[in-house]
């Protein structure tokens, strides 16, 4: 009853905030997409797949696709390499091998997942698919690997900086104070904001999930329902997290300064960069962090097609994280009222 | 004791080592108008906030309606106002009351019926489709007023209620204040550095930095210190502690 109140005042007041909707909707849209074409730019340019005693039948399925197709039967990888040529399929007994050259990531990255999708039906009957590269390996992909984790981010973000302003500017007008001079509980207050900002961080999810995959054709091969799973704990420990830090902050500004301090290191440990070149004691500093596990999931998920219990950790560490904050958030209320 | 609604005992509370609130004692006999009458910076809020529960004593009891602060029925039993308004201004004035009458727990039907009557009472009924942030001080001041009635409470401690509130308005308040008292015995406590709204209340405490200095009906105030108005009492009472 009480947190029903206060959801339906924080549905009240947001949906008058035509701006903040905005920001929370939008903007993450304009960004993902901005960053989507900067990465994936190259892929306007055309992709030449050179093939190799290809059966009739693929080279007819493989013309329906983008790709402008070589047909060179005495083909070589110091031949791609010379040429430039973004990738090689040759078609043998029971061993087909696709060479790469992956000078750019996530072009080769796209053409083998095309190619991969082509290929399909007849697989299991060409036999093993080996992938050769000849610049760099598989693990050279840029935008495939971090899109997955940008969405987690967005969604950390303009979750952390709304719910954090919304709950700093009821702690500066007194708001708060009023509040806890009626009979309503600490937890009630703290449920009731994470039900209400809760309720738009769902809808900002979705609207980010659907866009990056539907609209950006972000890479995704695993259940989308886990995804937005996912996702919605990410809102959660952004929620908490965001609302125990106001409580630190006595302006906007303050808030803001949490940026570079909260949300910025947590991308560099997320996954743009490769952790595992990383000094093990900076490796563990990522571990401290939401977002490296949201990422970590959010990739395993989107980019290798992990399943549930694949994930379970990762969710159950920030299931973790979102209860601390909570908890801890249920305390700095006493400072208003020891009740 | 049973007759007191708020009886104090022997309170300090100091931040980080000043004095805000002396040694206090005070007692708000049940069905009365007190006001608490002193100057900016006395220590009226502090003592408030601690009577509601909101600030911690460092030594000394409180006990309101017979229960000792803090205590979760006293928040269902005491109207307060804050001294600074304490509303949503991109709400509406209706949609504020709602709200606050949603957190005493009032039914549906309760809700609809005190949000107009505290609307009435504060001459905000053509007005609560309204957003507050277009309200003026003195709206903002009655609707606060308003939420503190919302629930029909027992006590009442508004915090400078008639502050930005024009002559004719406060006057209004104040008859209604008695209203409430006479008729539905409510105990109201009162802060004030009005001297004319001084003279409306049954009784009084002076406060300065953080002592009472003198307590009292209005006429015995004014015959103790053989003064004709408070601004003299205030001044005797003052430079007698001094």
């Amino acid at each position: 009853m009480r947190i029903g109140a206060i959801v339906t005042r924080i549905i009240q007041q947001m949906k008058r905030d035509k701006r903040t909707l905005a920001l929370l909707f939008l903007a993450p849209l304009l960004v993902l997409s901005l960053m989507s074409f900067i990465f994936n730019s190259n892929e306007a340019s055309s992709v030449t797949l050179v093939i190799s005693n290809a059966p009739a039948p693929l080279i007819d399925k493989l013309k329906e696709t983008d790709f402008i197709i070589i047909e060179d039967n005495a083909f070589s990888k110091k031949q791609l390499h010379d040429k430039e040529y973004d990738g090689w399929l040759a078609i043998e007994q029971n061993a087909s091998k696709l060479t790469l050259l992956n000078d750019d990531p996530s072009l080769a990255k796209t053409l083998a997942m095309q190619l991969a999708q082509v290929l399909q039906p007849s697989q299991a009957a060409m036999g093993s698919f080996e992938t050769d590269y000849v610049y760099g390996d598989e693990d050279t992909a840029i935008f495939d690997i971090f899109s997955p984790m940008l969405i987690g981010f967005f969604v950390f973000f303009f979750v952390f900086l709304i719910t954090g302003i919304a709950l700093l500017k009821e702690r500066t007008s007194g708001t708060l104070e009023r509040l806890l001079a009626t009979p309503i509980k600490r937890s009630e207050i703290v449920a009731g904001y994470m039900v209400g900002y809760g309720l738009f961080a769902f809808l900002q999810t979705i609207i980010i999930v659907l866009f990056g995959i539907y609209v950006l054709d972000i890479v995704h091969v695993g259940s989308i329902w886990l995804v937005l799973l996912i996702n919605m704990m990410v809102a959660l420990v952004s929620l908490s997290l965001g609302a125990l830090l106001s409580s630190f902050a006595a302006s906007e500004f303050q808030m803001m300064q949490f940026i570079p301090l909260v949300i910025v290191p947590q991308v560099f440990f997320s996954g743009i960069f490769p952790l595992d070149s990383m000094a093990e004691w900076l490796q563990n500093i990522g571990r401290i962090m939401p977002l490296y596990y949201a990422a970590d999931a959010l990739n395993g998920v989107m980019y290798k097609g992990y399943s549930l219990p694949d994930i379970i950790v990762n969710l159950s560490i920030l299931a973790c994280f979102a209860i601390v904050f909570i908890t801890l958030n249920m305390i700095s209320l006493k400072k208003y009222r020891s009740l | 004791m049973g007759n007191q609604a708020i009886s104090i005992k022997s309170l300090e509370k100091r931040f980080q080592h000043k004095q805000v609130i002396a040694p206090l004692s005070l007692d708000v006999p049940k069905g009365q108008l007190m006001g608490l009458l002193g100057p900016s910076g006395c220590g009226k809020t502090t003592l408030i906030k601690m009577i509601m529960g909101m600030l911690k004593p460092d030594s000394g009891t409180i006990q309101v309606l017979d229960l000792t602060v803090p205590h979760k029925q006293l928040l269902n039993d005491i109207g307060y106002m804050a001294q600074s308004d304490a509303l949503y201004t991109d709400l509406t004035g209706e949609e504020n009351l709602h709200f606050f009458a949603k957190l005493y727990s009032l039914s549906k039907a309760e809700r609809i019926e005190r949000v107009a009557y505290a609307a009435r009472l504060v001459r905000l009924t053509d007005d609560l489709q309204l957003k507050v942030e277009n309200y003026s001080g003195g709206m903002k001041r009655r609707l606060s007023l308003a939420i503190a009635l919302i629930q029909n409470p027992k006590l009442l401690i508004l915090d400078e209620p008639t502050v930005g509130i024009d002559p004719v308005l406060k006057k209004e308040i104040w008859q209604e204040l008695i209203r409430l008292k006479e008729q539905e015995q409510k105990t109201i406590l009162v802060t004030t550095h009005a001297m004319d709204e001084a003279e409306r209340c049954d009784q009084l405490a002076m406060l300065r930095s953080g002592h009472i200095i003198a307590q009292g009906t209005p006429q015995e105030l004014k015959e103790h210190y053989q003064a004709k108005d408070f601004d003299e009492v205030f001044v005797k009472a003052g430079g007698e502690v001094q």
